[in-house]
């Protein structure tokens, strides 16, 4: 990868380019190191839009959108506590659980067609999973996203505000769940198996 | 027909005199021109397409007419994936076809969901609401497969009364010729299956073939 895409130097073209706008680096351990940039969603949409103008980097087609499903989880962490038991001021180790919020992720992979680079990797994640969940839809920037965000407003629930045609795309209308998040049962559409053969 | 009938037919046939019944003749005439319905899911279409080519050549069977309506088909191979958006599409198909009409259901994913059976798209079998008559295994089947299916069904259109208790659904008013086409619902079809048909218990007047 070039050093003109490398996660840092287009967070700083961002932070100066588009005042206000914050941008976090997610690191990606992995040997390919396609690192990411967490956008706040509202400056995403003035993000993106000047990704795809600025002369240099010229993200002028986005290749992939998905979704991810966080769950909520809960972290636990021994602290010591002092107490005093029977007058005596004693040291005891307490377990203490943290519940952390679950959100939805949505991921953009950007690419340069006219200066032949990419990709350019940008999440947004929503408040939560249950009601919160929206996001600015980047359709307006890039119109290769229509399909795809609908197919991450089906399968995740993700509700891209600004989208032109917020529909669900793979599962019928009148589908009430997101069968991609990780919670989700599959009806059992069971059947009793009765005496068949008996 | 009688024993002695049949030993009669056999001596009269010695003396270069050929004899049949209608029901034979009936059949005869059935059996050997099945005409299917162009219609294919998914990737066992492609080994059906490759049955009816010349290597393996389904036209040796009379079946070499794929209909392009189905007003004119009287066999259905649903080959492939039935996703829980197509199957109300596919159980209208059928229902469009006149009787007398035949159901195979190719592959593993036509009888039972296959490898999905898990998910939240796919139809556990299209035997939950249409009555299939020959059910072919495999992942996709092979061409042979097919048309071993082919030789059942036509094995079994052979032994079809045109009278009595036993004669097929297409002989009796009393019985249905279209079935429920299922409902889109808010987690999954509406219903799960049609309880007349299914489980597939075998002596059901429902199925045109036992």
């Amino acid at each position: 990868m070039s050093d003109l895409l490398n996660a840092e130097e287009v967070k700083a073209q961002i932070e100066a380019g588009v005042p206000g706008s914050h941008v976090t680096v997610i690191p990606n351990g992995s040997p390919s190191g396609q690192h990411s940039l967490l956008l706040d969603n509202e400056h995403a949409f003035a993000v993106a839009s000047f990704l795809r103008d600025h002369p240099a980097l010229r993200l002028d087609y986005c290749s992939l959108v998905t979704g991810v499903d966080w769950l909520d989880t809960e972290t636990t962490e021994k602290i010591r506590v002092k107490k005093v038991v029977d007058g005596v001021e004693t040291e005891a180790e307490e377990t203490r659980k943290t519940k952390v919020p679950g959100y939805l992720e949505a991921v953009y992979h950007l690419f340069s067609i006219e200066k032949k680079h990419g990709p350019v990797i940008l999440r947004m994640r929503t408040a939560n999973r249950t009601g919160q969940t929206q996001l600015p839809s980047l359709t307006p920037v890039w119109r290769s996203c229509e399909f795809q965000e609908r197919e991450a407003f089906d399968l995740y629930g993700i509700v891209f505000v600004g989208h032109p045609d917020l529909r669900r795309i793979l599962m019928w209308d009148g589908f009430a769940d997101f069968p991609m998040r990780k919670d989700y049962h599959p009806p059992a559409d069971g059947v009793p198996v009765a005496e068949v053969h008996a | 027909m009688a024993d002695d009938l049949k030993e009669l037919k056999i001596e009269l046939s010695k003396n270069g005199i050929f004899t049949t019944t209608l029901e034979e003749l009936y059949n005869w005439g059935r059996k050997n021109s099945v005409w299917p319905l162009t219609f294919g899911l998914a990737c066992c279409a492609i080994e059906m397409i490759a049955t009816t080519m010349a290597r393996y050549d389904l036209a040796r069977f009379g079946a070499e007419v794929f209909r392009p309506s189905p007003r004119q088909a009287d066999l259905i191979i649903v080959s492939g994936t039935v996703t829980k958006k197509m199957a109300p599409q596919v159980v209208r198909l059928y229902n469009q076809m006149p009787e007398p009409k035949y159901v195979i259901a190719m592959g593993a994913c036509a009888i039972s969901g296959g490898p999905f059976r898990d998910g939240y798209n796919v139809l556990k079998g299209i035997d939950r609401y249409i009555p299939v008559d020959v059910h072919i295994p495999g992942c996709p089947p092979r061409p042979e497969a097919l048309i071993h299916a082919f030789m059942t069904l036509q094995k079994k259109i052979e032994e079809q009364a045109l009278a009595g208790e036993n004669r097929p659904r297409h002989l009796r008013a009393d019985l249905p010729s279209e079935f429920e086409v299922p409902e889109f619902g808010e987690h999954g079809l509406e219903p799960p299956a049609n309880p007349e048909l299914f489980p597939a218990l075998p002596g059901n007047p429902l199925k045109v073939l036992q």
